[in-house]
């Protein structure tokens, strides 16, 4: 009886082709790796994430709890046509990027967590993500929306997404913004780099272990700056800053 | 004149804050209170560029004294493009120099990031030829860009040049806990890769990416005193030597030969005339290295290098902390961050801690003359500062 239910609750998967590992030369010289994971490696990935759900910076809170969830749902078995792919840079994890296949034609992008910030790390993973559905899914258009300032310069400026606002969007049901087929291959030569195949003992490193990042994105020092500017004009906060400081 | 001296110094991280332009103006100042353990200061001088158009904030200094509880003090803001800070200190220091004041308050502080990238790259802009240049739109960037181009063309300076100003600049930032960049970059990973062009696209021609400064907030603080407030603190004594200031044409376009910084020459030369001193007896020096060609520029233009000769030296390892004078200790404009009401009270506290042997890991030893070059305008604006540590 539990397995028939199970066996309800479980979306039926296509397969789908795998995503060619990858890597890229950063600008600090590091060389980053970007690679599919399979169900197996998702427990390894989920402890990074979670840190990330505490971080009240630039929507890092909201974006890690909903990746948390989405690699869960893959997990276990609870969304349909999902793929992850991960960066690492050493073994490192530095980056998640997942999505899901909506049909043949079109994707649904799901999200793309930098664990380390700058060096266009969450670019290029966004970048190879698209690759994935355009190149070897072959699919014609993905829809995206951003949650994040970063997100939507990184997306809608730099890709100049079209506007599909008639569509809501999994995440949220927020107006969708679409990458056509035409916008990748106009991307292809600035945005979307990296070289195949990787050498073989840095996939080896890749896949030996996931390992944790070593600066992932941290909270501004006082988390309620931005409400306390909106609430606090009487200069309360300057006399707790003094306070702070010895009592001048 | 009566001579100035440093009494303290503050500053917050060059980055992006999440408070009102008030409190990161407020912030050094405390910070400078309680460095130098003077409780007032006769009066306050703000440097601040994009209160009025970017925050809505004007009369600052009105604001900032009040929210110090420094009041009655007398307070000014100081707006003078990016070399606010500098003309601020300037104002500061005659104030005291005079003997209108003993002690002075002088912070530099800006809070760009309220806006997008766009709207602050255009509220710089602001500062170009209105008809000339402005109209057309012309932006900090692109004037750098033809100016890099022509200098390229004329004195053989490379693109790998500009990326070792960067990489240089960078490395110095990793050991300043109060840089906005703290990222380490390589040759290989921004000129020579496959994907160094994607990690490091054109912006300007031929300026990349990281050829230019970040958009920052932050605010440092100056406290500014005579010899006999001096005395009765314990702190080190020193003095704010010299000081020039310069204007060129507003319009770049209407100079002789645009790739000479007439004002920054000018300026260098006024203020090492002032402390006495020749640019060959500094030991440390912050310039206005806004993108990276700027530096090279201004190097030469002060009389660290000899005309054309500024990159040569960067490829000796002359400007490097160990070098032959070393140039941008903090970071610099490049990786520090460039706060632009802010940036020059940011240049002169690192040269403040450099002559007091407080940088830490980014010391350059046995420092005892230092000197700021704060770059308004596209160079039509210029203020030079220098400082010598006393016993």
């Amino acid at each position: 009886m539990s397995i028939d239910l199970e066996k309800i609750l479980r979306p039926v998967d296509m397969v789908l082709p795998e995503f060619p590992a990858k890597y890229m030369t950063l600008s600090n010289g590091q060389e980053m790796v970007v690679r599919q994971v399979n169900r197996d490696e998702i427990p390894d990935i989920l402890p990074h994430v979670e840190k990330l759900m505490h971080v009240e910076r630039d929507y890092y809170h909201i974006v890690a709890a909903r990746v948390y969830a989405e690699l869960l749902a893959y997990y276990t078995h609870r969304v349909q046509d999902e793929y992850v792919l991960v960066a690492q840079v050493n073994g490192e994890i530095v980056a998640v990027v997942n999505g899901r296949i909506v049909n043949p034609d079109i994707g649904m992008s799901f999200h793309t967590l930098s664990m380390r910030r700058g060096l266009r790390v969450g670019a290029h993973a966004f970048a190879a993500k698209m690759e994935y559905h355009m190149d070897i899914l072959k699919q014609k258009e993905v829809l995206i929306v951003a949650e994040s300032p970063i997100g939507f310069r990184r997306w809608m400026i730099e890709y100049k997404l079209e506007k599909r606002f008639h569509i809501p969007h999994e995440l949220g049901g927020c107006p969708s913004w679409s990458l056509t087929k035409e916008l990748f291959d106009r991307a292809r030569n600035t945005l979307v780099v990296g070289r195949r195949p990787v050498p073989e003992k840095l996939l080896a490193k890749a896949h030996t272990a996931i390992l944790p990042p070593t600066d992932p994105p941290k909270a501004p020092e006082d988390l309620l700056a931005a409400t306390r500017s909106m609430l606090d004009n009487t200069g309360t906060s300057l006399i707790d800053m003094r306070r702070k400081l010895g009592g001048l | 004149m009566r001579e100035v001296y440093v009494a303290g110094i503050g500053i917050t991280s060059f980055t992006r804050l999440e408070y009102p332009l008030v409190e990161i103006a407020a912030y050094p100042g405390l910070m400078a209170l309680r460095d130098s353990g003077l409780k007032k200061v006769d009066h306050i001088y703000v440097a601040n560029m994009g209160g009025g158009r970017v925050n809505g904030q004007t009369g600052l200094a009105s604001a900032v004294v009040d929210h110090l509880s420094l009041t009655p003090a007398g307070a000014e803001t100081i707006e003078n493009g990016p070399a606010s800070g500098a003309s601020a200190i300037k104002q500061g220091f005659m104030a005291v120099a005079s003997g209108m004041h003993d002690v002075v308050m002088v912070i530099g502080a800006e809070r760009m990031r309220e806006v997008n990238q766009l709207e602050a790259t255009d509220f710089v802009a602001t500062l170009t030829h209105p008809l000339a240049e402005y109209i057309y739109g012309v932006t900090l960037p692109s004037l750098a860009g033809m100016f890099a181009r022509l200098y390229m063309e004329k004195y053989g300076v490379t693109s790998r040049h500009l990326a070792m100003v960067a990489v240089k600049n960078h490395y110095n930032a990793m050991d300043n806990f109060y840089a906005h960049l703290h990222e380490e970059i390589t040759l290989e990973g921004i000129l020579d890769s496959p994907e160094a062009s994607t990690n490091n696209p054109y912006v300007a021609d031929p300026l990349r990416f990281y050829d230019m400064c970040p958009v920052s907030d932050g605010g440092a603080c100056l406290i500014l005193a005579s010899v006999e407030v001096m005395k009765k603190i314990n702190k080190p004594m020193i003095r704010l030597a010299g000081i020039g200031q310069a204007t060129d044409t507003h319009a770049v376009h209407e100079r002789k030969d645009p790739t000479d910084l007439l004002a920054v020459r000018e300026a260098a030369k006024q203020s090492f005339a002032m402390a006495g001193v020749k640019p060959e007896d500094v030991d440390v020096a912050e310039l206005h290295d806004a993108f990276t060609i700027l530096e090279i520029a201004e190097s030469e233009e002060v009389g660290f290098f000899k005309k054309g000769e500024g990159h040569i030296a960067l490829e000796k390892g002359e400007t490097k902390i160990g070098g032959k004078i070393p140039i941008n200790p903090s970071g610099g404009l490049k990786a520090k961050g460039h706060p632009v009401g802010a940036t020059g009270v940011g240049q002169a506290h690192e040269i403040v801690l450099q002559l007091r042997g407080e940088a830490k890991k980014r010391q350059v030893k046995n420092a005892k003359i230092g000197f700021t070059c704060n770059f308004g305008g596209f160079g039509n604006n210029v203020v030079c500062l220098t400082f010598i540590k006393e016993k």
